[in-house]
This record gives C-alpha cells, structure tokens and sequence, in this order.
C-alpha cells in the first residue's frame, strides 16, 4: 500500500492542475487514470480540437492543453498511474483507502475525483452473440498483432484506428473493412493506402453497411452484414475488430456512497467536498447550484479543494495563503531560485 | 416557443414546448426526456444525445456538418436519419419537430 497526501482520480486537465495546487502547497499526491495515456477527455475526445477558453491561452488544443499541464507539474515528480481504475474507496481510521482493478492500493486523508464523465471504455456490438464471443473472436483493440496472423478479419469502423489496422493487419491476413457510410474519417494518406489495396484485391471495403448477425455461435465461422438498401451478404470470417469509439460510463463511482444526481457527485460549492468528509468532486463530474462544465471551473474547483486537503493532511500545522509570484517557499518547491 | 415531440423507441411520445436558441439536446436534458445522455454537454465530443429524426422532418432541418456526422459513427445503432439533438437549434420553423431517442445511448 502506497502512502500520500491526497489521491487524485482522473489524469485529465483538472486531476494535473490539482497536483499543481497541491504541491506548491507542498502536499505530495498520486494520479491514478483508467486511460492508457495522460490527458482525460482532452486526449481521447479531442486532441486535435483548439480551445478558446483557458485564460490567458487564446488558442490551444486539447493536446497542447495536457502538454502544458504537464509541464506546470513537472518540478513535483508526481507518480502517474495510468490502465488503473479505481474500484473500490474504503475509510481506514483518518485514511481513505483506494483499490485499483489491478489490485493496487493508496492511502491517503484526501481524494480528490477529478474523473470527468467516469471512465472511457470501447463501444461494443450490440448482439448477444458478439458479447459471447467477445475476447475469443469478437476484440475492441489490437493488443497483440500475432494473435491476427493468418485470419479472415472483418474491421468494422470508419475512423482512424479502424483504417489503422486494417493497413497493418493486411500484411498477413485477408481483411474486410465494413463501414455504415461511403465515408471515412482517417487520415487521407492512409485512406489512399487502404483503396490502393483495395484496388489490387488485398482488401476489400463494404459500405453503406452494418452488422446483422454473427454465425455460429461457439466459434466464429462468418458474419452477415446488412447495407441501407436492405441487401444482405455473408462475410467469412474468424475475427471481428470494432472500432466504434468510446463510450463514458461512469463505473464504480456510483457504489462509493456519494450523493449523486444525473451522474455526477453533489459538492458544496465552498471546498467541493462531497458528503463523504475528505472526498473532493471537481471538474466535469462535480455539481452544484450554476455548475457550468468548463475546464477553467475544474481548475477553480482544485484550487479551493487543496486547501481542505492541505488541512486534512497536515493537522497540526497552520495554512498561510501565498502567491506564487513572491513566495519563496513556493519557488522552492518549483525548483526556482 | 416551438413544439417538440420527442419519442421513445416504444412509441410513446411527450411533447414539450422549447424556447428559440436552444438545442433540441437542452429542450430534452431540461425537462428530463429520458433517453438523451449528453455526456459531454453539448460539445459535439461524445454521442450520447444522438437521436433519429422522423423521417418527415430529416430534410427540412439543417444539415449535419462533416465533424457531426463523424461523431455519428460511435452513435449507438446509427441510421441514416440520426443526428446528434445538441446541433439541431430550436427555432419557429422547427414547430412540431418529432426526434424519435433510441433504445439507449451506449
């Protein structure tokens, strides 16, 4: 079990800017994210969309946004923990203890939930039959290429991850793109790629088209697919990769016995506690009277937060306010002279 | 201040009036029509207030633009009458505009 001050849940822009709030206030904090990389929302959803409304930064993307971030808290060597979601939150005498998926286990007097919508996970096919199958010939994401070799696949998506792998995957195994539009979204170099493959009959594309229902049910032997114009066409196949983008749910959040409405956690508005004494809510997932879903709020959110968690970590001790600007306390911690 | 009918994928439907400006999304979100999530609260990143236009209004409403219909494609059970219900905006000539919400959102 690992000891910190404060746990923060959520890697996106509000999660690092309470690790900034923190730690010039010299608490240390850990950041855990069920996310496979650093940036919440602003990386998944949209990294290459600019943002208008960070203060003082006219225009930025969602990506620059994280870059920069992460930048700010570079002086406190925080530990990022990333593929973790955090499954249980229990109270141990003054500590609240967190359990991840991964059996990993943080202590601390504060957690700060800065977890946007919840966590992002794959949208599925919605047949029964694909849930059956799902991990055995039914995947969502590539995590070992040879584990593709030799097959027939059928690729469903019209996004980047779908063209992606159909590109790769192609090299040694017969592959079909299936698509419910004419229309794809990747990038066009690679676009050009998959129809000059297309072309030489190395792949092949089916569009407008959706899937219909999968054969057999122990083990995949073919697929029929639908198009808009109600034809229907048997592909064989042994895998099926979807790439139907990410769906947020909010997960085991809801089981901590916070008070929630629509999803997301009451706070008060003075230190953004939650009911439970020393869990914090900010950002996308907190609510209260006029809450307004901007990251500038989150940032505000975090910094009222820290100072109750400041309190909570450190009893015996007074909290000064200070600016960063003049305090030589604050430049140390920075790394400033 | 339009009419807006929205419907479930059962059929039964509640008609609900919405002020000129807003989306169709916030017409549903404020008098808690069940079926649209808005996850991302209407900034056209998630799909979760997608909904089908009835089929008498699709072309009558302005058109999707490119950035939407892509973010239709992680809709769940997309059709060719979907749309996302953040980027339809309220206004007269919308009166008695039906949106069927689909069986769910994800």
């Amino acid at each position: 079990m690992q000891k910190t001050d404060v746990i923060i849940i959520g890697a996106g822009p509000v999660g690092l800017f309470a690790v900034h709030q923190l730690g010039i206030k010299g608490l240390q904090a850990v950041v855990i994210d069920n996310l496979d990389k650093i940036g919440g929302q602003c990386i998944e959803l949209y990294p290459d969309k600019p943002i208008y409304d960070i203060p003082a930064v006219p225009e930025c993307t969602g990506e620059q946004l994280t870059t920069r971030l992460l930048e700010q808290i570079k002086p406190f060597k925080t530990k990022i923990f990333l593929n973790e979601r955090v499954d249980e939150v229990r109270q141990e005498k003054e500590n609240w203890v967190v359990k991840t998926n991964n059996k990993k286990e943080f202590s601390a007097p504060s957690i700060i939930i800065a977890g946007g919508v919840g966590s992002f996970e794959p949208r599925k096919i919605s047949l029964k039959e694909a849930e059956k199958l799902e991990g055995k010939s039914v995947f969502y994401a590539v995590r070992n290429k040879d584990q593709f070799k030799n097959k027939r696949i059928s690729i469903f998506g019209g996004g980047d991850s779908a063209l992606d792998w159909a590109l790769e995957l192609s090299k040694f195994s017969k592959i079909t793109l299936i698509h419910r539009r004419n229309e794809f979204r990747g990038a066009h170099h690679t676009l050009s790629e998959i129809r000059k493959l297309e072309k030489d009959g190395k792949l092949s594309i089916k569009t407008p088209c959706q899937i219909e229902s999968l054969d057999n049910e122990n083990q995949l032997k073919s697929i029929t697919i639908k198009y808009d114009d109600g034809k229907t066409e048997t592909i064989l196949t042994d895998v099926i990769l979807g790439f139907f983008g990410l769906i947020m749910k909010l997960g085991p959040i809801a089981e901590w016995g916070l008070n929630m409405s629509k999803k997301t956690i009451e706070v008060n508005s003075n230190n953004f506690e939650t009911n439970k004494k020393g869990i914090f809510a900010a950002g996308d997932i907190c609510s209260y009277p006029g809450k307004l879903k901007l990251i500038l709020s989150g940032f505000h959110e975090v910094a009222l937060a820290s100072v109750e968690c400041f309190k909570r970590a450190r009893p015996n001790e007074k909290y000064r306010f200070e600016f960063t600007t003049s305090s030589k306390t604050i430049h140390n911690r920075l790394g400033k002279k | 201040m339009p009419k807006i009918i929205y419907r479930d994928h059962f059929g039964e439907s509640k008609t609900i009036n919405v002020d000129n400006g807003l989306s169709v999304m916030e017409g549903a979100i404020q008098n808690d029509i069940p079926g649209i999530d808005a996850d991302c609260g209407g900034s056209m990143a998630c799909a979760t207030c997608h909904v089908y236009v009835d089929e008498k209004w699709f072309d009558k409403i302005p058109k999707a633009e490119d950035a939407e219909v892509d973010m239709i494609d992680m809709a769940f059970e997309p059709k060719k009458n979907s749309r996302l219900s953040c980027q339809i905006i309220v206004s007269d000539e919308l009166e008695g505009l039906e949106v069927i919400t689909p069986e769910k959102q994800t």
